[in-house]
Protein backbone atom coordinates (compact mmCIF):
# COMPACT_ATOMS: atom_id res chain seq x y z
CA UNK A 1 0.00 0.00 0.00
CA UNK A 2 2.70 2.43 0.99
CA UNK A 3 4.67 1.54 -2.15
CA UNK A 4 1.62 2.38 -4.28
CA UNK A 5 1.23 5.68 -2.43
CA UNK A 6 4.91 6.42 -2.94
CA UNK A 7 4.61 5.76 -6.68
CA UNK A 8 1.59 8.07 -6.87
CA UNK A 9 3.23 10.89 -4.94
CA UNK A 10 6.33 10.70 -7.14
CA UNK A 11 4.14 10.89 -10.22
CA UNK A 12 2.08 13.68 -8.67
CA UNK A 13 5.20 15.77 -8.15
CA UNK A 14 6.22 15.61 -11.82
CA UNK A 15 2.73 16.47 -13.00
CA UNK A 16 2.37 19.35 -10.53
CA UNK A 17 5.64 20.76 -11.81
CA UNK A 18 4.42 20.66 -15.40
CA UNK A 19 1.33 22.66 -14.52
CA UNK A 20 3.56 25.36 -13.03
CA UNK A 21 5.83 25.59 -16.06
CA UNK A 22 3.92 27.54 -18.74
CA UNK A 23 6.86 27.90 -21.11
CA UNK A 24 7.25 24.16 -21.24
CA UNK A 25 3.57 23.66 -21.98
CA UNK A 26 3.75 26.07 -24.92
CA UNK A 27 6.98 24.52 -26.25
CA UNK A 28 5.49 21.04 -25.90
CA UNK A 29 2.62 21.93 -28.20
CA UNK A 30 4.42 23.78 -30.93
CA UNK A 31 6.49 20.94 -32.41
CA UNK A 32 3.76 18.42 -33.13
CA UNK A 33 1.51 21.14 -34.50
CA UNK A 34 4.19 22.07 -37.03
CA UNK A 35 4.64 18.43 -38.05
CA UNK A 36 0.97 17.74 -38.52
CA UNK A 37 -0.18 21.15 -39.74
CA UNK A 38 2.59 21.74 -42.23
CA UNK A 39 4.15 18.38 -43.04
CA UNK A 40 0.98 16.33 -42.97
CA UNK A 41 -1.02 18.84 -44.97
CA UNK A 42 1.66 19.36 -47.62
CA UNK A 43 2.34 15.64 -47.97
CA UNK A 44 -1.34 15.00 -48.49
CA UNK A 45 -1.57 17.82 -51.04
CA UNK A 46 1.50 16.59 -52.96
CA UNK A 47 1.36 12.77 -52.78
CA UNK A 48 -1.95 11.91 -51.18
CA UNK A 49 -3.78 10.78 -54.25
CA UNK A 50 -0.92 8.75 -55.67
CA UNK A 51 -0.28 7.04 -52.32
CA UNK A 52 -3.86 5.88 -52.13
CA UNK A 53 -4.13 6.71 -48.44
CA UNK A 54 -4.81 9.97 -46.66
CA UNK A 55 -1.32 11.11 -45.70
CA UNK A 56 -2.66 13.75 -43.30
CA UNK A 57 -4.36 11.00 -41.25
CA UNK A 58 -1.26 8.86 -41.54
CA UNK A 59 1.05 11.61 -40.30
CA UNK A 60 -1.47 12.64 -37.63
CA UNK A 61 -1.57 9.19 -36.06
CA UNK A 62 2.19 8.83 -36.40
CA UNK A 63 2.96 12.16 -34.79
CA UNK A 64 0.42 11.60 -32.02
CA UNK A 65 2.15 8.35 -31.03
CA UNK A 66 5.63 9.76 -31.52
CA UNK A 67 4.92 12.88 -29.44
CA UNK A 68 3.50 10.95 -26.51
CA UNK A 69 6.24 8.34 -26.62
CA UNK A 70 9.05 10.83 -26.99
CA UNK A 71 7.69 13.28 -24.44
CA UNK A 72 7.45 10.59 -21.83
CA UNK A 73 10.88 9.15 -22.72
CA UNK A 74 12.58 12.53 -22.63
CA UNK A 75 10.70 13.40 -19.48
CA UNK A 76 12.87 10.88 -17.69
CA UNK A 77 15.63 13.46 -17.96
CA UNK A 78 14.02 14.69 -14.77
CA UNK A 79 15.72 11.77 -13.02
CA UNK A 80 19.03 13.40 -13.89
CA UNK A 81 17.70 16.91 -13.25
CA UNK A 82 16.61 15.84 -9.76
CA UNK A 83 20.12 14.60 -9.15
CA UNK A 84 21.65 17.86 -10.34
CA UNK A 85 19.28 19.88 -8.19
CA UNK A 86 20.11 17.67 -5.20
CA UNK A 87 16.56 16.47 -4.84
CA UNK A 88 17.18 12.83 -5.80
CA UNK A 89 19.05 12.30 -2.52
CA UNK A 90 15.77 12.91 -0.69
CA UNK A 91 14.09 10.29 -2.85
CA UNK A 92 16.91 7.77 -2.73
CA UNK A 93 17.33 7.72 1.07
CA UNK A 94 13.66 6.92 1.49
CA UNK A 95 12.84 3.32 2.39
CA UNK A 96 10.77 2.56 -0.72
CA UNK A 97 11.84 0.07 -3.37
CA UNK A 98 14.08 1.41 -6.14
CA UNK A 99 11.64 -0.06 -8.67
CA UNK A 100 8.86 2.01 -7.12
CA UNK A 101 10.97 5.14 -7.54
CA UNK A 102 11.55 4.45 -11.23
CA UNK A 103 7.93 3.38 -11.76
CA UNK A 104 6.76 6.60 -10.10
CA UNK A 105 8.93 8.64 -12.44
CA UNK A 106 7.65 6.74 -15.49
CA UNK A 107 4.06 7.27 -14.39
CA UNK A 108 4.69 10.95 -13.69
CA UNK A 109 6.27 11.63 -17.05
CA UNK A 110 3.48 9.65 -18.74
CA UNK A 111 0.97 11.97 -17.11
CA UNK A 112 3.01 14.94 -18.27
CA UNK A 113 2.74 13.64 -21.86
CA UNK A 114 -1.07 13.46 -21.72
CA UNK A 115 -1.94 17.15 -22.09
CA UNK A 116 0.14 17.15 -25.25
CA UNK A 117 -1.87 14.25 -26.62
CA UNK A 118 -5.08 16.15 -25.88
CA UNK A 119 -3.74 19.20 -27.70
CA UNK A 120 -2.81 17.17 -30.75
CA UNK A 121 -6.21 15.49 -30.90
CA UNK A 122 -7.89 18.90 -30.66
CA UNK A 123 -5.69 20.07 -33.51
CA UNK A 124 -6.70 16.97 -35.47
CA UNK A 125 -10.33 18.03 -35.17
CA UNK A 126 -9.43 21.47 -36.50
CA UNK A 127 -7.74 19.86 -39.52
CA UNK A 128 -10.83 17.73 -39.93
CA UNK A 129 -9.19 14.39 -39.28
CA UNK A 130 -12.25 12.18 -38.77
CA UNK A 131 -12.39 10.55 -35.33
CA UNK A 132 -15.40 8.65 -34.02
CA UNK A 133 -16.10 8.01 -30.35
CA UNK A 134 -14.98 4.40 -30.81
CA UNK A 135 -11.74 5.49 -32.38
CA UNK A 136 -11.12 8.06 -29.65
CA UNK A 137 -11.67 5.49 -26.95
CA UNK A 138 -9.22 3.06 -28.54
CA UNK A 139 -6.73 5.87 -29.11
CA UNK A 140 -6.99 6.96 -25.46
CA UNK A 141 -6.06 3.44 -24.39
CA UNK A 142 -3.18 3.41 -26.87
CA UNK A 143 -1.93 6.79 -25.60
CA UNK A 144 -1.75 5.50 -22.03
CA UNK A 145 0.19 2.39 -23.06
CA UNK A 146 2.51 4.36 -25.35
CA UNK A 147 3.30 6.93 -22.64
CA UNK A 148 4.28 4.27 -20.12
CA UNK A 149 6.32 2.43 -22.75
CA UNK A 150 8.12 5.67 -23.70
CA UNK A 151 8.92 6.34 -20.04
CA UNK A 152 10.51 2.91 -19.67
CA UNK A 153 12.60 3.56 -22.78
CA UNK A 154 13.69 6.87 -21.24
CA UNK A 155 14.92 5.07 -18.13
CA UNK A 156 17.23 2.81 -20.12
CA UNK A 157 18.62 5.80 -22.06
CA UNK A 158 19.37 7.96 -19.02
CA UNK A 159 20.39 5.11 -16.69
CA UNK A 160 24.10 5.45 -17.26
CA UNK A 161 24.32 9.16 -18.04
CA UNK A 162 25.67 11.57 -15.50
CA UNK A 163 24.43 15.00 -16.59
CA UNK A 164 21.55 16.70 -18.41
CA UNK A 165 24.06 17.84 -20.97
CA UNK A 166 25.00 14.27 -21.78
CA UNK A 167 21.33 13.31 -21.99
CA UNK A 168 20.59 16.18 -24.36
CA UNK A 169 23.43 15.05 -26.59
CA UNK A 170 22.39 11.42 -26.62
CA UNK A 171 18.66 11.80 -27.14
CA UNK A 172 18.77 13.08 -30.75
CA UNK A 173 20.90 10.06 -31.66
CA UNK A 174 18.43 7.57 -30.27
CA UNK A 175 15.34 9.50 -31.42
CA UNK A 176 16.00 10.83 -34.91
CA UNK A 177 16.65 7.50 -36.68
CA UNK A 178 13.51 6.12 -35.06
CA UNK A 179 11.46 8.97 -36.58
CA UNK A 180 12.00 7.35 -39.94
CA UNK A 181 12.41 3.71 -38.89
CA UNK A 182 9.14 3.86 -36.96
CA UNK A 183 7.24 5.16 -39.97
CA UNK A 184 5.83 8.35 -38.54
CA UNK A 185 5.79 10.20 -41.88
CA UNK A 186 6.77 7.41 -44.26
CA UNK A 187 5.26 3.97 -44.82
CA UNK A 188 7.69 1.23 -43.75
CA UNK A 189 5.82 -1.82 -45.01
CA UNK A 190 8.32 -2.66 -47.77
CA UNK A 191 11.78 -1.83 -46.41
CA UNK A 192 14.99 -3.48 -47.65
CA UNK A 193 16.16 -6.16 -45.20
CA UNK A 194 18.83 -4.16 -43.27
CA UNK A 195 16.44 -1.26 -42.72
CA UNK A 196 13.64 -3.67 -41.91
CA UNK A 197 15.78 -5.18 -39.15
CA UNK A 198 16.66 -1.72 -37.83
CA UNK A 199 13.01 -0.79 -37.95
CA UNK A 200 12.00 -3.87 -36.01
CA UNK A 201 14.49 -3.10 -33.23
CA UNK A 202 13.24 0.51 -32.97
CA UNK A 203 10.93 0.59 -29.93
CA UNK A 204 9.10 3.67 -31.26
CA UNK A 205 7.82 1.57 -34.19
CA UNK A 206 5.56 -0.45 -31.90
CA UNK A 207 4.17 2.72 -30.32
CA UNK A 208 3.33 4.21 -33.71
CA UNK A 209 1.90 0.94 -34.98
CA UNK A 210 -0.32 0.53 -31.92
CA UNK A 211 -1.74 4.01 -32.48
CA UNK A 212 -2.53 3.11 -36.09
CA UNK A 213 -4.11 -0.15 -34.91
CA UNK A 214 -6.34 1.99 -32.70
CA UNK A 215 -7.17 4.57 -35.36
CA UNK A 216 -7.54 2.39 -38.44
CA UNK A 217 -9.18 -0.61 -36.73
CA UNK A 218 -12.49 -0.02 -38.45
CA UNK A 219 -11.31 1.83 -41.55
CA UNK A 220 -11.38 0.15 -44.96
CA UNK A 221 -7.89 1.37 -45.87
CA UNK A 222 -6.60 0.14 -42.50
CA UNK A 223 -4.78 -2.87 -43.81
CA UNK A 224 -2.51 -0.69 -45.83
CA UNK A 225 -0.89 1.12 -42.92
CA UNK A 226 -0.90 -1.25 -39.97
CA UNK A 227 2.05 -3.62 -39.65
CA UNK A 228 1.23 -5.86 -36.67
CA UNK A 229 -2.11 -6.35 -35.00
CA UNK A 230 -2.77 -4.65 -31.67
CA UNK A 231 -2.26 -7.81 -29.60
CA UNK A 232 1.18 -8.43 -31.09
CA UNK A 233 2.22 -4.81 -30.58
CA UNK A 234 0.94 -4.85 -26.99
CA UNK A 235 2.77 -8.08 -26.23
CA UNK A 236 6.05 -6.73 -27.66
CA UNK A 237 5.67 -3.46 -25.75
CA UNK A 238 4.85 -5.26 -22.50
CA UNK A 239 7.95 -7.42 -22.87
CA UNK A 240 10.18 -4.47 -23.68
CA UNK A 241 8.65 -2.44 -20.82
CA UNK A 242 9.67 -5.05 -18.29
CA UNK A 243 13.16 -5.37 -19.74
CA UNK A 244 13.72 -1.58 -19.90
CA UNK A 245 12.31 -1.08 -16.44
CA UNK A 246 14.29 -3.83 -14.69
CA UNK A 247 17.59 -3.29 -16.51
CA UNK A 248 17.19 0.52 -16.38
CA UNK A 249 16.52 0.53 -12.64
CA UNK A 250 19.44 -1.78 -12.00
CA UNK A 251 21.82 0.37 -14.07
CA UNK A 252 20.57 3.65 -12.64
CA UNK A 253 20.80 2.53 -9.02
CA UNK A 254 24.21 1.03 -9.61
CA UNK A 255 25.45 4.28 -11.15
CA UNK A 256 24.00 6.21 -8.16
CA UNK A 257 25.65 4.08 -5.49
CA UNK A 258 28.94 3.01 -7.11
CA UNK A 259 30.51 6.34 -7.65
CA UNK B 1 23.57 2.54 17.62
CA UNK B 2 26.13 2.88 14.84
CA UNK B 3 29.09 0.56 14.50
CA UNK B 4 31.67 1.34 11.83
CA UNK B 5 34.49 -1.11 11.16
CA UNK B 6 37.48 -0.51 8.90
CA UNK B 7 35.33 1.40 6.44
CA UNK B 8 37.03 2.17 3.13
CA UNK B 9 35.78 4.13 0.13
CA UNK B 10 37.71 4.78 -3.01
CA UNK B 11 35.83 6.66 -5.71
CA UNK B 12 36.11 5.52 -9.29
CA UNK B 13 39.16 6.97 -11.03
CA UNK B 14 40.55 8.22 -7.70
CA UNK B 15 44.12 7.38 -6.80
CA UNK B 16 43.63 7.40 -3.06
CA UNK B 17 40.95 6.43 -0.57
CA UNK B 18 38.42 9.12 0.37
CA UNK B 19 37.74 7.15 3.55
CA UNK B 20 40.71 5.06 4.58
CA UNK B 21 39.85 2.34 7.08
CA UNK B 22 37.94 4.22 9.77
CA UNK B 23 36.30 2.61 12.81
CA UNK B 24 34.13 4.13 15.53
CA UNK B 25 30.94 3.57 17.47
CA UNK B 26 28.07 5.91 18.20
CA UNK B 27 25.86 5.26 21.24
CA UNK B 28 22.08 5.52 21.26
CA UNK B 29 20.81 9.00 22.13
CA UNK B 30 24.26 10.49 21.73
CA UNK B 31 25.13 13.75 20.02
CA UNK B 32 28.06 12.70 17.88
CA UNK B 33 30.17 15.01 15.76
CA UNK B 34 32.38 14.06 12.86
CA UNK B 35 34.83 16.91 12.55
CA UNK B 36 37.34 17.55 9.82
CA UNK B 37 38.45 19.95 7.11
CA UNK B 38 36.95 19.92 3.62
CA UNK B 39 37.84 16.72 1.80
CA UNK B 40 38.47 14.76 4.99
CA UNK B 41 35.82 12.16 4.09
CA UNK B 42 32.91 13.36 6.23
CA UNK B 43 30.23 13.46 3.53
CA UNK B 44 31.50 10.19 2.07
CA UNK B 45 31.11 8.56 5.49
CA UNK B 46 27.59 9.93 5.92
CA UNK B 47 26.60 8.85 2.41
CA UNK B 48 27.77 5.31 3.11
CA UNK B 49 26.00 5.18 6.49
CA UNK B 50 22.75 6.36 4.90
CA UNK B 51 23.12 3.75 2.11
CA UNK B 52 23.30 6.17 -0.82
CA UNK B 53 26.90 5.18 -1.56
CA UNK B 54 28.48 1.71 -1.61
CA UNK B 55 31.58 1.19 0.54
CA UNK B 56 34.70 -0.26 -1.10
CA UNK B 57 35.64 -2.20 2.02
CA UNK B 58 34.86 -2.74 5.68
CA UNK B 59 31.42 -2.83 7.22
CA UNK B 60 28.97 -0.77 9.19
CA UNK B 61 25.67 -1.35 10.93
CA UNK B 62 23.01 0.96 12.24
CA UNK B 63 20.71 -0.20 15.04
CA UNK B 64 21.71 -3.78 14.18
CA UNK B 65 20.97 -3.49 10.45
CA UNK B 66 23.85 -3.92 8.04
CA UNK B 67 24.12 -0.90 5.75
CA UNK B 68 24.76 -3.01 2.66
CA UNK B 69 22.67 -6.16 3.16
CA UNK B 70 19.84 -4.42 5.03
CA UNK B 71 19.86 -1.07 3.26
CA UNK B 72 16.09 -0.74 3.23
CA UNK B 73 15.81 -1.29 7.00
CA UNK B 74 18.57 1.26 7.57
CA UNK B 75 16.77 3.85 5.45
CA UNK B 76 13.66 3.46 7.57
CA UNK B 77 15.67 4.30 10.68
CA UNK B 78 17.52 7.38 9.51
CA UNK B 79 16.67 10.95 8.74
CA UNK B 80 19.16 13.07 6.90
CA UNK B 81 19.81 16.74 6.31
CA UNK B 82 22.09 16.92 3.32
CA UNK B 83 24.92 19.33 2.84
CA UNK B 84 23.16 20.79 -0.19
CA UNK B 85 19.51 21.56 0.48
CA UNK B 86 17.24 18.91 -0.98
CA UNK B 87 13.89 20.65 -1.04
CA UNK B 88 12.02 20.90 -4.33
CA UNK B 89 12.08 24.63 -5.00
CA UNK B 90 9.06 24.42 -7.29
CA UNK B 91 6.84 22.94 -4.62
CA UNK B 92 5.38 24.67 -1.58
CA UNK B 93 6.67 23.94 1.89
CA UNK B 94 3.56 21.87 2.57
CA UNK B 95 4.01 19.89 -0.65
CA UNK B 96 7.61 19.12 0.26
CA UNK B 97 6.50 17.87 3.65
CA UNK B 98 3.61 15.89 2.16
CA UNK B 99 5.93 14.31 -0.39
CA UNK B 100 8.21 13.13 2.39
CA UNK B 101 5.40 11.89 4.63
CA UNK B 102 3.88 9.78 1.85
CA UNK B 103 7.24 8.52 0.62
CA UNK B 104 7.94 7.23 4.14
CA UNK B 105 4.54 5.55 4.31
CA UNK B 106 3.21 7.76 7.12
CA UNK B 107 0.01 8.57 5.23
CA UNK B 108 -1.65 7.24 2.08
CA UNK B 109 -1.46 9.32 -1.07
CA UNK B 110 -3.97 12.10 -1.62
CA UNK B 111 -3.77 14.60 -4.47
CA UNK B 112 -4.40 17.74 -2.43
CA UNK B 113 -3.75 19.05 1.05
CA UNK B 114 -7.48 19.23 1.81
CA UNK B 115 -7.86 15.53 1.00
CA UNK B 116 -5.03 14.46 3.32
CA UNK B 117 -6.06 12.79 6.61
CA UNK B 118 -6.90 15.01 9.57
CA UNK B 119 -3.84 13.69 11.47
CA UNK B 120 -1.55 14.97 8.75
CA UNK B 121 -3.15 18.39 8.63
CA UNK B 122 -2.85 18.70 12.41
CA UNK B 123 0.77 17.61 12.32
CA UNK B 124 1.48 20.15 9.60
CA UNK B 125 -0.19 22.93 11.56
CA UNK B 126 1.98 22.10 14.60
CA UNK B 127 5.07 22.06 12.44
CA UNK B 128 4.25 25.39 10.81
CA UNK B 129 3.65 26.91 14.23
CA UNK B 130 6.94 25.56 15.53
CA UNK B 131 8.78 27.12 12.61
CA UNK B 132 6.70 30.29 12.72
CA UNK B 133 5.62 29.90 9.10
CA UNK B 134 1.86 29.48 9.53
CA UNK B 135 1.24 32.05 6.81
CA UNK B 136 3.92 30.80 4.41
CA UNK B 137 3.45 27.05 4.60
CA UNK B 138 1.56 27.03 1.29
CA UNK B 139 4.09 29.24 -0.48
CA UNK B 140 6.85 27.90 -2.76
CA UNK B 141 10.02 27.01 -0.88
CA UNK B 142 11.83 29.22 -3.40
CA UNK B 143 10.58 32.26 -1.46
CA UNK B 144 12.07 31.08 1.88
CA UNK B 145 15.33 32.25 3.43
CA UNK B 146 18.26 29.85 3.65
CA UNK B 147 17.86 29.45 7.40
CA UNK B 148 14.14 28.78 7.12
CA UNK B 149 14.72 26.14 4.45
CA UNK B 150 17.20 24.40 6.71
CA UNK B 151 14.75 24.32 9.58
CA UNK B 152 12.03 23.02 7.29
CA UNK B 153 14.39 20.28 6.16
CA UNK B 154 15.13 19.30 9.74
CA UNK B 155 11.42 19.12 10.57
CA UNK B 156 10.86 17.10 7.44
CA UNK B 157 13.75 14.79 8.35
CA UNK B 158 12.18 14.13 11.75
CA UNK B 159 8.63 13.46 10.50
CA UNK B 160 9.11 9.70 10.36
CA UNK B 161 10.74 9.65 13.82
CA UNK B 162 14.15 8.36 12.76
CA UNK B 163 16.41 6.71 15.32
CA UNK B 164 19.37 8.63 13.97
CA UNK B 165 19.31 12.09 12.45
CA UNK B 166 22.28 12.76 10.19
CA UNK B 167 23.19 16.38 9.62
CA UNK B 168 25.81 17.00 6.98
CA UNK B 169 27.25 20.46 7.59
CA UNK B 170 23.78 21.88 8.21
CA UNK B 171 24.98 25.41 8.88
CA UNK B 172 27.16 25.75 5.78
CA UNK B 173 26.22 28.90 3.91
CA UNK B 174 24.09 30.34 6.72
CA UNK B 175 24.69 33.72 8.34
CA UNK B 176 25.44 33.96 12.04
CA UNK B 177 21.89 34.67 13.31
CA UNK B 178 20.46 31.84 11.21
CA UNK B 179 23.17 29.54 12.46
CA UNK B 180 22.36 30.41 16.04
CA UNK B 181 18.59 29.88 15.71
CA UNK B 182 19.22 26.62 13.88
CA UNK B 183 21.31 25.40 16.80
CA UNK B 184 18.70 26.42 19.33
CA UNK B 185 16.20 24.54 17.23
CA UNK B 186 18.38 21.43 17.11
CA UNK B 187 18.99 21.51 20.84
CA UNK B 188 15.24 21.66 21.35
CA UNK B 189 14.70 18.78 18.93
CA UNK B 190 17.24 16.72 20.79
CA UNK B 191 15.73 17.48 24.15
CA UNK B 192 12.21 16.55 23.09
CA UNK B 193 12.82 13.59 20.77
CA UNK B 194 15.90 11.90 22.23
CA UNK B 195 17.06 11.13 18.70
CA UNK B 196 20.68 10.17 18.16
CA UNK B 197 22.34 13.01 16.29
CA UNK B 198 25.23 12.46 13.91
CA UNK B 199 26.67 15.77 12.80
CA UNK B 200 29.45 16.55 10.40
CA UNK B 201 31.01 19.96 10.53
CA UNK B 202 34.21 21.81 9.97
CA UNK B 203 33.35 24.33 12.66
CA UNK B 204 35.03 23.41 15.89
CA UNK B 205 32.64 25.39 18.05
CA UNK B 206 29.73 23.34 16.71
CA UNK B 207 31.52 20.07 17.44
CA UNK B 208 32.41 21.19 20.98
CA UNK B 209 28.75 20.92 21.97
CA UNK B 210 28.74 17.21 21.09
CA UNK B 211 28.96 14.34 23.57
CA UNK B 212 31.77 12.83 21.57
CA UNK B 213 33.84 13.98 18.63
CA UNK B 214 35.63 12.01 15.95
CA UNK B 215 38.20 14.01 14.02
CA UNK B 216 38.85 12.89 10.48
CA UNK B 217 41.68 14.05 8.33
CA UNK B 218 42.57 12.72 4.92
CA UNK B 219 40.16 9.82 5.34
CA UNK B 220 41.54 8.67 8.69
CA UNK B 221 40.51 9.05 12.32
CA UNK B 222 43.08 11.30 13.98
CA UNK B 223 41.35 11.78 17.31
CA UNK B 224 38.29 10.43 19.09
CA UNK B 225 36.58 11.09 22.40
CA UNK B 226 34.67 13.64 24.47
CA UNK B 227 35.58 17.28 23.83
CA UNK B 228 37.62 17.13 27.06
CA UNK B 229 39.41 13.96 25.95
CA UNK B 230 40.18 15.55 22.64
CA UNK B 231 41.47 18.63 24.35
CA UNK B 232 43.75 16.53 26.53
CA UNK B 233 44.76 14.51 23.55
CA UNK B 234 45.46 17.37 21.21
CA UNK B 235 46.36 20.33 23.30
CA UNK B 236 49.89 20.14 24.51
CA UNK B 237 50.60 22.57 27.36
CA UNK B 238 54.28 23.20 27.82
CA UNK B 239 56.75 25.84 28.93
CA UNK B 240 59.99 26.71 27.22
CA UNK B 241 62.73 27.61 29.69
CA UNK B 242 66.49 28.01 29.58
CA UNK B 243 69.33 29.00 31.87
CA UNK B 244 72.96 29.86 31.46
CA UNK B 245 73.75 26.92 33.73
CA UNK B 246 72.04 24.39 31.48
CA UNK B 247 73.31 21.18 33.09
CA UNK B 248 72.19 22.40 36.52
CA UNK B 249 68.73 23.14 35.15
CA UNK B 250 68.57 19.73 33.46
CA UNK B 251 69.40 17.96 36.73
CA UNK B 252 66.97 20.06 38.67
CA UNK B 253 64.10 19.35 36.27
CA UNK B 254 64.84 15.61 36.45
CA UNK B 255 64.90 15.76 40.24
CA UNK B 256 61.56 17.58 40.33
CA UNK B 257 60.06 14.91 38.08
CA UNK B 258 59.28 17.03 35.02
CA UNK B 259 59.46 15.57 31.56
CA UNK B 260 61.68 17.92 29.57
CA UNK B 261 62.91 17.71 26.02
CA UNK B 262 66.41 19.07 25.70
CA UNK B 263 66.66 22.28 23.72
CA UNK B 264 67.86 24.79 23.80
CA UNK B 265 65.52 25.83 25.18
CA UNK B 266 64.10 23.02 27.36
CA UNK B 267 60.55 22.09 26.49
CA UNK B 268 58.87 21.14 29.78
CA UNK B 269 55.52 19.30 29.68
CA UNK B 270 53.19 20.68 32.29
CA UNK B 271 51.10 17.49 32.66
CA UNK B 272 48.55 19.15 34.87
CA UNK B 273 50.95 21.31 36.84
CA UNK B 274 50.57 25.05 36.66
CA UNK B 275 53.24 27.28 35.22
CA UNK B 276 53.40 29.05 38.53
CA UNK B 277 54.17 25.83 40.44
CA UNK B 278 56.87 24.92 37.95
CA UNK B 279 58.63 28.27 38.10
CA UNK B 280 58.43 28.48 41.87
CA UNK B 281 60.08 25.09 42.29
CA UNK B 282 63.07 25.90 40.08
CA UNK B 283 66.04 27.46 41.79
CA UNK B 284 68.42 27.69 38.84
CA UNK B 285 68.33 31.28 37.53
CA UNK B 286 66.33 31.29 34.30
CA UNK B 287 67.17 33.27 31.19
CA UNK B 288 64.15 32.29 29.05
CA UNK B 289 60.51 31.63 30.02
CA UNK B 290 57.88 31.12 27.33
CA UNK B 291 54.49 29.54 27.96
CA UNK B 292 52.51 27.65 25.34
CA UNK B 293 48.80 27.05 26.00
CA UNK B 294 47.00 26.63 22.68
CA UNK B 295 43.23 26.56 22.45
CA UNK B 296 41.42 23.51 21.12
CA UNK B 297 41.04 25.37 17.88
CA UNK B 298 44.79 25.92 17.60
CA UNK B 299 45.36 22.25 18.22
CA UNK B 300 42.74 21.25 15.68
CA UNK B 301 44.23 23.54 13.08
CA UNK B 302 47.66 22.13 13.79
CA UNK B 303 46.41 18.60 13.19
CA UNK B 304 44.50 19.25 10.02
CA UNK B 305 47.10 21.47 8.45
CA UNK B 306 49.90 18.93 8.77
CA UNK B 307 51.39 18.20 5.38
CA UNK B 308 49.99 15.02 3.85
CA UNK B 309 52.31 12.04 3.59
Amino acid sequence: MSEASAILVLAHRDFAKLLRDRQRIIADFSFPLIFIGILGTTLQAGFGERAGINLLHFVFTGVLAQTVWQSSAMGLISLIADREQDFSQEIFVSPISRYSIILGKILGESLVALPQALGIIAFGFILQVPMSADQLLRMAGAIAVIALFGGAFGVIVVANLSSQRAVNQIFPFVMLPQFFLAGIFNPIGNLPLPLDILSKISPMRYAVDLMRDAYYASAPSGERVQLFDATTNLAIMAGLFIVFMVVGTFLFVRAERNR
Amino acid sequence: MIDVRDLVKRYKKADRNAVDGISFKVRAGEFFALLGPNGAGKTTTISILTTTLSPTGGSASLDGSDIVRDASAVRRKVGIIFQRPSLDQNLTAEENVRFHAILYGLYPYAPTFALMPRAYRDQLADLAKLLGIERDIHKPVRTFSGGMRRKLEIMRGLLHRPKVLFLDEPTAGLDVPSRRTLWDHLTEVRRTSGTTIFLTTHYLEEAEQADRICILDDGRVVSFGTPDDIKRDLVEDYVLIDASERSRLRDELARLGYVAVDGPPFKVQLDGHTVHALLRSIETPLTVVKTHTPSLEDAYLEIVSKPRE
